[in-house]
């Protein structure tokens, strides 16, 4: 048995950029209604597991924060009916990343029950176990590791059963496809039938060994979405797309900018029949039986707004570096590293490379915007929202009406993506309030203009880097300084014997929070940028200076996979450029090769881009390919065009023809390199294949033309050809 | 407000409202056929794209009045029954989608492009699909599925020596 396997490397550490889990509540109500309900529970035979503390890190119930232990508890997570039908119970959620299919393929290996007879309740706060939410690539190295052991030790359990009844060694049974079964008598009986007229609870410590990635047989190979058919017949009902009888439509009206306040309302001409009016604190919103209806109840209102002055995204790298809040970190000190003599070293070295390198704010941009359908029952309170943490959501909802949590169930049908875009809760809140107000069901749809301006962006970032180097390409000294983008990914895993690396919080002009990877692609950007510019510093080629420098046995497999698969070193023709980024980030490592070609006008294009990726023991290799393609192509956006640009407290390309996404022409062409490791747990891809792209394709174009781009993004309006 | 007539995916229905209203608003909220996606409103990102006499179009910018008996078909109605269209059927053998909700989008408009042009090179796909938004990054898993199809639906043609 692989002991590894059994650890998952969990520690809870909330990356300080996640903002948007520590601010305030959006709204708060003049209300005060309490009465207590109770939903009722079902179950035939649940199989309960006793949490190691690295798990109930993950899905315990306290609501704790900053990695302070969390008490161990007992929880339900699968179920086996009487006729064989397999339920597994999960607080994570469904955004586009697949892990329905993962985690029902995790089960079906341990259970050795068929995939069809499996269905995954997921991120229903009445049927699940809590579950703080699905970000940061935890689903794999934790949920995953969770479900097999909750699913083996049920397999045990059905196997002890089948021995009880025949008298016989449960050591010699073996279980296959829904049946126990004995190769000596050649006996076998279904699990269906073994708990059949049964009420079996069984708390089972977590002490089997698993199967090992090198005899999977479930997992470990490309297996089709769950319920694919529905999304390709629009079958599937997104959250935006859930009704109730007798449901309205609400609209909010938004203040004329942010922090904006009421000074004066009138809604006298809102009023219309069928429409509910709902005044209350700095809320503003109808509800009507149509959203033309509401949006024109909400046309017909009076407001005046007061607004203060607000910085423009023109002046924002002089803003953030001028208002930093040192001991002012949302969910701690940030990150502060130092090891060695940073400032001797400086002084000592051969040569000294400082620079500064920027990153815009960015929208996540979900296609589908935010959503929440709400209704009450007397006190009891139901909502359907896409959000990554429908528990969290409950959370602020409880908090917002001031009713117990236990008085609120939050439903997360499978959501149209989120990108770190849907951890909270406004649209929930916004579809309650109204619901409350009409007595009826609402559902608010959020525009595209609503979704751009009043959730949140991944914060912009100032990174000054400063490095020093001996003749020979060995990297000495090395400064890092990060203002307000975060502090993922902020530590460098080259080889340096001095470092000083900090985080800086600021004050922020917009609402920022977590995105795709966090602060990993800033930082990355910066790192591997500098890396190359110290490599052309000293004439040496890039690909070489990293590794001269690079110790950690994964990062250099997977650079010198990645080289190998794009063919580094090999000629390029005018206009053509090849640069290379990489890195550690959340457990996985990621090396991406790019290659663009820019024309005489400045228009630059990536043409290929070539990743080699190690998460470990790959679970479901097309879906990890799938992954890893989107994150090169979302992160395309980022690197080249994608930036929010603000004044006066609004966003003036607050819409897709404002604001450019990558589109079918933009898509290189990629290649994936997995470098399947069965002898290391597996981990999540849906971040860490990011952050070598925005480097890549920078140095790609410093190589192509000798221009040196340190902000992200690159080239917004092409390449100024100077 | 007005009684108007419309025939979606071979189905009569009539609907009393302002001739001015999206055909995604009377299609979701109306009809209840949300297989139409709302993403931007203003034709930028393709979720919404439905048939209109076979050809793509944009319902979150196309007034309802403006569409009164001509055939529309949409996602909900493109299968044949327990038969998917021969790109639904590409988009899941390609695993073409990630959180999917572009998937209908896409097969819509991809489903005018193969009415066009039963063939189509790999760059006339890239340029006739631009105008859809795949925010998870699916794009060249969405042109291999668009070639398949065109493929399969090629094959299955000849065989049945279907002339176009």
């Amino acid at each position: 048995m692989n002991k590894e396997m059994n650890e998952p490397m969990t520690s809870l550490a909330i990356e300080p950029e996640r903002y948007e889990l520590t601010a305030a509540a959006p709204y708060h109500f003049d209300l005060d209604r309490r009465e207590f309900f109770k939903f009722l529970g079902a179950g035939m035979l649940v199989i309960s597991v006793l949490k190691t503390s690295a798990a109930t890190q993950e899905s315990g119930a306290a609501r704790q924060w900053r990695g302070d232990s969390l008490p161990k508890e007992i929880d339900a997570w699968l179920h086996i009916g009487e006729n064989g039908k397999v339920t597994v119970y999960t607080g994570k959620v469904e955004v586009g990343q697949n892990i329905r299919t993962s985690l029902t393929q995790a089960v079906a290996e341990e259970l050795h029950v068929q995939i069809s007879s499996i269905e995954l309740v997921m991120g229903d706060t009445q049927l699940t176990p809590f579950d703080m939410g699905t970000f940061g690539s935890r689903t794999t190295p934790t949920m995953n590791l969770q479900l097999r052991k909750v699913a083996s030790a049920a397999r045990d359990a059905l196997i002890g059963l089948a021995a009880a009844q025949w008298k016989s060694d449960p050591q010699r049974l073996v279980a296959s496809d829904g049946e126990v079964r004995d190769p000596q008598t050649k006996r076998s009986v279904e699990y269906a039938a073994l708990i059949k007229g049964q009420q079996l609870t069984q708390t089972l410590p977590v002490e089997d060994p698993l199967a090992p990635a090198s005899s999977w047989t479930v997992a470990g190979r490309s297996t089709p979405k769950i319920d694919g058919r529905d999304f390709v017949t629009g079958k599937h009902r997104y959250p935006s797309d859930q009704t109730q009888p007798d449901m309205l439509y609400g609209k909010i009206l938004r203040p004329a900018s942010f922090g904006a306040t009421l000074v004066s309302l009138d809604t006298q001409k809102a009023a219309q029949p069928g429409v509910t009016v709902v005044h209350d604190g700095d809320f503003v919103g109808v509800a009507a039986a149509t959203t033309e209806l509401a949006n024109s109840a909400i046309a017909a209102m009076h407001a005046e707004w007061k607004s203060e002055p607000q910085p423009a995204s023109k002046e924002l790298f002089d803003y953030l570096r001028k208002n930093t809040v040192e001991g002012k970190d949302p969910t701690g000190d940030g990150d502060h590293y130092q090891v060695g003599t940073v400032d001797q070293a400086m002084t000592a070295a051969d040569h000294r490379l400082r620079q500064t390198y920027t990153v815009s704010y960015i929208a996540h941009v979900p296609l589908e915007p935010r959503a929440a359908l709400a209704k009450w029952d007397g006190d009891n309170l139901t909502v359907w929202t896409g959000t990554q943490r429908p528990f969290g959501v409950r959370g602020q909802l409880a908090e917002a009406f001031r009713i117990p949590e236990d008085h609120i169930r939050v439903l997360m049908p499978d959501t149209g993506s989120a990108y770190g875009g849907k951890h909270t809760g406004e649209t929930a809140i916004e579809a309650a309030r109204l619901a409350r107000a009409a007595k009826r069901p609402v559902k608010v749809v959020w525009t595209r203009e609503e979704e751009f301006t009043w959730a949140y962006f991944r914060p912009a970032g100032v990174i000054d880097v400063e490095s020093g180097v001996r003749g020979d390409g060995t990297l000495t000294a090395w400064e890092f300084h990060n203002y307000n983008s975060g502090s993922a990914g902020i530590r460098t895993y080259y080889d340096v014997p001095n470092q000083r690396i900090a985080f800086h919080a600021t004050r922020s002009p917009l609402r920022q929070g977590s995105y795709r990877a966090l602060a990993a692609t800033a930082n990355h950007f910066a790192r591997e940028s500098h890396m190359d510019e110290l490599a052309h510093t000293l004439k040496m080629d890039p690909f070489e200076f990293r590794l001269k420098n690079l110790k950690e046995e994964r990062l250099r497999a997977v650079f010198q996979a990645a080289a190998k698969q794009f063919g580094w070193g090999k000629n390029k023709s005018a206009g053509q450029g090849f640069g290379m980024g990489g890195g550690y980030e959340k457990l996985g490592y990621i090396a991406t090769f790019a290659e663009v070609n820019v024309d005489k006008s400045g228009d630059v294009k990536v043409v290929r881009v070539v990743s080699a990726f190690d998460c470990g023991a790959v679970v479901n290799p097309d879906n990890l390919r799938n992954q890893i393609e989107g994150s090169n192509i979302q992160g395309l956006g980022g690197a080249l065009f994608e930036a929010i640009q603000f004044q006066d407290g609004r966003i003036l390309n607050a819409k897709l023809s404002a604001y450019r996404v990558p589109r079918f022409s933009d898509a290189p062409t990629l290649e994936t390199v997995l470098l399947d490791r069965k002898d290391v747990p597996s981990v999540g891809a849906g971040e860490c294949p990011m952050v070598g792209l925005a480097p890549a394709i920078a140095n790609a174009i410093f190589d192509a033309t000798g221009q040196r781009l340190r902000s992200l993004p690159l080239v917004p309006n092409g390449l100024k050809t100077s | 407000m007005a009684n108007i007539h419309l025939a979606i995916n071979a189905k009569s229905y009539t609907v009393d409202v302002s001739p001015e209203t999206s055909l995604l608003t009377v299609l979701r909220e109306h009809l209840d056929l949300t297989g139409s996606k709302y993403g931007c409103g203003e034709g930028q990102c393709g979720a919404c794209t439905v048939l209109i006499d076979g050809k793509a179009q944009r319902s979150c910018i196309t007034r309802v009045g403006t569409v009164a008996q001509r055939e529309i078909t949409t996602i909900d109605g493109l299968a044949n029954g327990e038969h998917l269209h021969p790109l639904q059927e590409a988009f899941l053998e390609v695993g073409a989608l990630q959180c999917g909700y572009c998937t209908s989008g896409m097969i819509m408009s991809a489903a005018a492009l193969l009415r066009k042009n039963p063939s189509p090179q790999r760059t006339e796909i890239i340029d006739f699909m631009d105008g859809n938004v795949c925010r998870c990054g699916t794009y060249l898993r969405i042109v291999e599925a668009i070639q398949k199809a065109a493929q399969s639906s090629g094959r299955s043609n000849l065989a049945k020596g279907a002339a176009r």
